[in-house]
C-alpha cells in the first residue's frame, strides 16, 4: 500500500513538473539567434577563407552551434581567439600555426603589376570586399585601403600578375611598443648604451638629478 | 529580528560556499569574468530561493503526511531539475550570450550542492516557511556575493605576474583559501 | 583687475632649470649648411610637396600643399634650391623616415615678395583658409592647425592664451612674452575677433615676471578692456589646457567633451605670434624660437629656421664634450629625437643636450607597491597605478574604463614614482594598441558592409539571370510550339562556339603574358 502512495506522489509531481515546462517551453520560445552577431563583430571580416568556411558570418555560425573551434582564424590571430573565448567563456586556444602569441602575421595587401594584367577580371570576381576595379580587357588595380589581405585573388590570376606585399609602417600606424622591463640589476644598467627606445622615458632620470 | 539575523548569519557568518564549504564547482568554474558571476550569482538566487521554498511546500504537505521523509533527496532533486530547466529556458530566452557563457554551469545548478543542502539543512534545523524562504535566499546571496568577490579578484589576479607553478587553478584555489579565511572571521557576529 | 584663481589637483615641483637660458635676448640662427624640411609637421594629413628636385625656391615659396582640412600647408625656410625630395628622418620617437623637402640655401635668405592680406574685409573662412596656407600650427609642442581650432561651431566666451611655459628648461616662450609682446597681445586681438570670444585670458606663471609685466605693458598700451594677463602659481603641468582653463575659469573639461564645448578656446603665445605675422605681414611659418640648453657652455634662445639640422643648432650653444643625445621639448614630455642630424620642426620648442650626468639611465623597474603617489600627483585626477596594472598586462578595455583616454601623459605619475616605473610609456603603449584596434575595427565594419553588398549583388544577379533563362525557355518552348517542323540545336551550338572562343582568348593571353615576363626576366639577367 505504502510503495504505491508513494508512487502516486511521485507521479504526481512529475505530472506537475512535466506540465509547468510545457507551457514555459512555448512561452519562453527562442527565435533567431543573438550571439551570432556578437561572434561575427570580432572577426576581421577579411572574407578569406582561411578557417574553412565562406567567410566570416558562416564561421561565426559554426563557432555559435559549437561545430567550429575558436582558433581557425589566422588574420584574427591570437588576439581575436582569446577575444572569442572571452565572449564565449570557452578555453582559449592558440590560433593553429601561430607559432607563440607574440607572432603576429604582418598585415599584407595585394598589389597587381599592371604591366602583365591582361583585364580577365578573373581576380574582380574573386575578391570579396571589391577592392579591385577594372573593366574587361583593361588594366585592373587594387584599392589598397580596401583591400583586406585575404589573397583570394592571388590563385585566379591566370598570368600570376598579383604579388602579397607587406603594408610599411607610417607616421599614421606607427605605435609605441611595450615598454622593455629590464631584468639587468641597477649595477649593470649603467653600462647599457641608451638606444632610442629607452631613452623616451626622461622623466624617472629627470628626477634624479632635480 | 531574528529573521534579520537568520539573513545576515546566512550571507556571511554561515556562508555556503566559504564556511559550508558547497557548491564549489561554479564557484571555482565561473567565476573568471565579473559579469559572468553576476548572472551566475542571480540565476542561482532565483533557483534556490525557489527551492527552499518548494521543498518546504513538498516536504510539509506531500512527504511527511504520506509519511515519505525517506523520498526527500528525490524529490526535492526532481523539484530542483525543473526549476533549474525552466531558469534555463529564461534565460535562453532574454540572454542567450549569458547562457553560450554559463554553458554547461547552468544544467549544473541542478546538482550543486548548496541548492540541495539549504533545503536539506532548512529541514534539519527545523525551519518554518518564512525562516526557510529567507535562508534559502541569504544563502544564495551570500553565493553570489562570495562569487563576485572571487571573480572580481579573478580578474585582477589574470593580469598578474603569477609564478608559473601557481598560474590558473593553483593561485585560484590560494585565493578561495584565504578568502575562507577571511570569512571565518565573521564567525560569532550573529552572537 | 583682479582675477580669481582655481586650483587644480595634484602636480609637481620640478626643478626649474630655466635661469640658464633665460637671461639673453633672442638671438637670430645662422644660415645652415642644408634645410630638411619634413612634410608632416602638423596633427592630421602630411602636407603633399609642390617642388622637384631643381627648382629654385625663395623664402616663404609653398613647398607642400594641405591635404584636407586637418592639415597645414609646408614652406621653404630660405631661398635656394632643392635638392631632394625623399624620406629623411625627423624628430619623432618612431625614428621613422618622412618624405621631406631638402634645400640647399644660396646665402642670400631672399624672400618671397610678401603682401599681406586684407583679413578685416575677408570672410572668416577665407581667413582661417589663408592661416592654412600660411602652415600655422600650434607652437607650444603638439602642432595641432591653428586654423582648425578656430572654426566657430559654438558660442564661445573665453579665449585662453597660453604663456604658462611649465615645463623645466624651457625658456622660448617667456623671452618671447618679454622681447614680442606687442606683437602676441595683437595676434590675440585677431583670434579673439575671429572667434568672437568676450574675454582673453593670458596665463603667465608666477616665476616669469618679467614677461608678466612685458604682457601687461603691450596690453595696457593697446588699450584693450577684454584682455586680462593672468598670475597663475607656478605647479607643473599649469601649462596643459585642461590644467590653465581650470585655474583660470575654474570650469573642468569632462571627459567626452572638449574646451570650446564649455565654450573656451586655448592657443600658446607663439601661435598668437604667427597668427599676426600671418596676417599682418603676410608672413608664413618658416622659423620659430627654440631654446638651446641642457650640458652645453651657453643655455639661450634663438630664431631658428623650420629644417635647420638640430647638430648645426646646437653647436651655436656650445655642447659639452659628453653630449650623447638631444631631447626635444622638456624633461616631462619632451622625445630623444632619433639621430643628432634630425631637423628642427614647428613644434620643436627647446632643445636639451642630454649628457649621463643630467639624465642617467632610467633605474630599473620595480614591483608597483601601489602606494598611490601617482594618483596624488596626476593633476587629470586619474589612478595611474590602476591604469598601469591593466596596460601591463594588455586589458586595454579594462584601462580605458580607468579613463586611459583622459591621460594628458604629462609624466608626474612617473616623476614621483619610487619604483621607477616607466608609467607614461605604458599608458602610450595602451593607447596605440586602442587606436590600432579602432582603426582595425572600422576597416573590418566596411569591408564586411562591401562583402554584403557583393553578395546581395551576386543573389541579385543570379535571380535576374534565372527570370531571363525561364523567359528565354517559355519564347523557345512557344516557338518551338508554333513550327514543329524547323530543326532545333542552332541555339546551343553558337553557345558552344562562344565558350570556346573565350578560351581561345584566354589562352592566348596567358602565352602573351609568359613571353613579356621572359622578356622582362632576360633583360633583367
Amino acid at each position: 500500500m505504502e510503495i504505491l502512495i508513494a508512487i502516486a506522489v511521485m507521479a504526481l509531481g512529475a505530472l506537475t513538473l512535466g506540465a509547468a515546462l510545457g507551457y514555459a517551453a512555448i512561452r519562453f520560445k527562442v527565435e533567431g539567434d543573438l550571439i551570432t552577431g556578437k561572434v561575427e563583430a570580432i572577426l576581421p571580416q577579411t572574407q578569406c577563407g582561411q578557417c574553412g568556411f565562406a567567410g566570416c558570418k558562416p564561421y561565426a555560425e559554426a563557432i555559435v552551434r559549437g561545430e567550429a573551434e575558436i582558433n581557425l582564424c589566422p588574420p584574427g590571430g591570437d588576439e581575436g581567439a582569446k577575444k572569442l573565448a572571452d565572449l564565449l567563456g570557452r578555453e582559449f586556444k592558440p590560433v593553429s600555426g601561430g607559432g607563440d602569441g607574440e607572432a603576429v602575421k604582418p598585415r599584407l595587401t595585394a598589389i597587381i603589376r599592371e604591366a602583365e594584367c591582361i583585364g580577365c577580371t578573373l581576380c574582380i570576381q574573386a575578391c570579396p570586399v571589391d577592392a579591385i576595379v577594372g573593366a574587361a580587357r583593361q588594366m585592373h588595380t587594387v584599392i589598397e585601403t580596401l583591400c583586406t589581405g585575404c589573397e583570394l585573388c592571388v590563385k585566379p590570376c591566370p598570368v600570376e600578375c598579383i604579388d602579397m606585399v607587406s603594408v610599411p609602417e607610417t607616421l599614421a600606424t606607427w605605435k609605441y611598443a611595450y615598454p622593455i622591463i629590464p631584468i639587468k640589476s641597477a649595477e649593470r644598467a649603467h653600462d647599457v648604451p641608451n638606444n632610442v627606445g629607452a631613452m623616451n622615458d626622461t622623466q624617472s632620470s629627470h628626477r634624479k638629478v632635480a | 529580528m531574528s529573521y534579520f539575523f537568520l539573513l545576515i548569519g546566512a550571507v556571511f557568518v554561515n556562508n555556503v560556499v566559504l564556511v559550508k564549504i558547497l557548491g564549489l564547482c561554479p564557484f571555482m568554474g565561473v567565476s573568471k569574468k565579473l559579469s559572468t558571476a553576476y548572472g551566475m550569482g542571480a540565476a542561482t538566487t532565483f533557483v534556490l530561493t525557489l527551492a527552499t521554498g518548494a521543498s518546504f511546500v513538498i516536504d510539509h504537505y506531500l512527504l511527511i503526511p504520506a509519511g515519505l521523509e525517506y523520498l526527500r533527496t528525490l524529490s526535492f532533486i526532481v523539484t530542483i531539475a525543473a526549476i533549474v530547466q525552466l531558469t534555463e529556458m529564461a534565460i535562453a530566452k532574454t540572454s542567450p550570450l549569458l547562457q553560450q557563457v554559463l554553458g554547461i554551469y547552468l544544467p549544473l545548478i541542478t546538482t550543486n550542492c548548496a541548492v540541495l543542502g539549504v533545503p536539506l539543512i532548512n529541514i534539519s534545523h527545523g525551519y518554518g516557511f518564512v525562516e526557510s524562504l529567507i535562508f534559502g535566499a541569504g544563502s544564495a546571496l551570500g553565493f553570489s556575493l562570495v562569487l563576485a568577490l572571487f571573480a572580481g579578484i579573478r580578474e585582477r589576479v589574470e593580469a598578474a605576474d603569477v609564478p608559473l607553478p601557481f598560474k590558473g587553478v593553483a593561485i585560484a584555489m590560494i585565493t578561495a583559501g584565504l578568502m575562507s579565511l577571511a570569512f571565518m572571521g565573521f564567525a560569532g557576529l550573529d552572537r | 583687475m583682479l582675477q580669481k584663481l582655481f586650483k587644480f589637483k595634484g602636480g609637481i615641483k620640478p626643478a626649474h632649470h630655466k635661469a640658464e637660458s633665460q637671461g639673453a635676448p633672442i638671438a637670430i640662427a645662422p644660415l645652415p649648411g642644408r634645410l630638411v624640411i619634413p612634410l608632416s609637421q602638423s596633427a592630421g594629413e602630411a602636407a603633399q610637396p609642390v617642388v622637384a628636385v631643381g627648382d629654385r625656391v625663395l623664402k616663404g615659396q609653398f613647398i607642400g600643399r594641405a591635404e584636407g582640412w586637418l592639415s597645414s600647408a609646408v614652406h621653404a625656410s630660405t631661398s635656394g634650391t632643392v635638392v631632394a625630395v625623399e624620406p629623411r628622418l625627423m624628430p619623432h620617437p618612431s625614428g621613422l623616415a618622412t618624405l621631406s623637402v631638402v634645400i640647399e640655401p644660396d646665402g642670400e635668405d631672399r624672400w618671397l615678395p610678401l603682401q599681406a592680406p586684407d583679413y578685416k574685409n575677408m570672410s572668416p573662412k577665407a581667413v582661417l583658409q589663408y592661416l592654412q596656407d600660411a602652415g600655422v600650427v600650434g607652437m607650444g609642442g603638439a602642432g595641432f592647425p591653428s586654423h582648425a581650432k578656430m572654426q566657430n561651431s559654438t558660442v564661445l566666451e573665453d579665449l585662453v592664451i597660453n604663456g604658462a611655459e611649465c615645463e623645466p628648461y624651457i625658456t622660448c616662450d617667456d623671452r618671447l612674452m618679454r622681447e614680442r609682446a606687442g606683437e602676441i597681445v595683437a595676434g590675440s586681438r585677431v583670434i579673439r575677433d575671429l572667434l568672437q570670444v568676450k574675454r582673453v585670458l593670458i596665463g603667465i606663471e608666477d616665476n616669469k615676471p618679467e614677461a608678466i609685466a612685458a604682457m601687461r605693458e603691450a596690453v595696457e598700451a593697446m588699450g584693450e578692456t577684454t584682455f586680462s594677463v593672468v598670475v597663475v602659481p607656478t605647479l607643473y603641468p599649469a601649462g596643459g589646457i585642461k590644467q590653465l582653463i581650470r585655474v583660470l575659469t575654474g570650469k573642468e573639461i569632462p571627459v567626452d567633451k572638449r574646451s570650446t564645448d564649455l565654450g573656451i578656446q586655448c592657443f600658446n603665445v607663439a601661435t598668437a605670434l604667427s597668427v599676426w605675422r600671418a596676417l599682418n605681414l603676410g608672413e608664413p611659418v618658416v622659423n620659430r624660437i627654440v631654446t638651446l640648453t641642457g650640458n652645453v657652455e651657453q643655455a639661450g634662445n634663438w630664431e631658428v629656421l623650420i629644417g635647420t639640422p638640430m647638430n648645426e643648432l646646437l653647436a651655436l650653444a656650445r655642447p659639452k664634450a659628453d653630449t650623447d643625445g638631444i631631447i626635444m621639448g622638456g624633461p616631462m614630455m619632451g622625445i630623444s629625437v632619433p639621430a643628432f642630424d634630425v631637423p628642427v620642426i614647428k613644434a620643436s620648442n627647446c632643445l636639451i643636450a642630454r649628457s649621463p650626468a643630467l639624465f642617467p639611465p632610467p633605474p630599473p623597474e620595480m614591483p608597483c607597491i601601489r602606494c598611490g603617489a601617482c594618483a596624488r600627483v596626476c593633476p587629470q585626477e586619474l589612478q595611474p597605478f590602476e591604469l598601469y596594472w591593466w596596460s601591463r598586462a594588455r586589458q586595454f578595455d579594462k584601462a580605458q574604463a580607468y579613463n586611459l583616454a583622459s591621460c594628458i601623459e604629462c609624466g608626474c605619475c612617473a616623476y614621483v614614482c619610487p619604483a621607477n616605473i616607466p608609467l607614461v610609456q605604458y599608458f602610450r603603449f595602451s593607447k596605440g594598441e586602442i587606436r590600432a584596434a579602432a582603426k582595425e575595427q572600422k576597416m573590418a565594419d566596411s569591408a564586411k558592409a562591401r562583402f554584403e553588398f557583393k553578395q546581395f549583388r551576386a543573389e541579385r544577379e543570379k535571380a535576374e539571370k534565372a527570370e531571363k533563362l525561364a523567359r528565354a525557355a517559355a519564347a523557345q518552348a512557344a516557338k518551338l510550339a508554333a513550327e514543329r517542323d524547323t530543326p532545333p540545336g542552332g541555339e546551343s551550338d553558337t553557345a558552344v562556339y562562344a565558350a570556346d572562343a573565350k578560351q581561345a582568348v584566354i589562352a592566348a593571353a596567358v602565352e602573351r603574358a609568359r613571353l613579356q615576363r621572359a622578356e622582362t626576366d632576360s633583360r633583367d639577367a
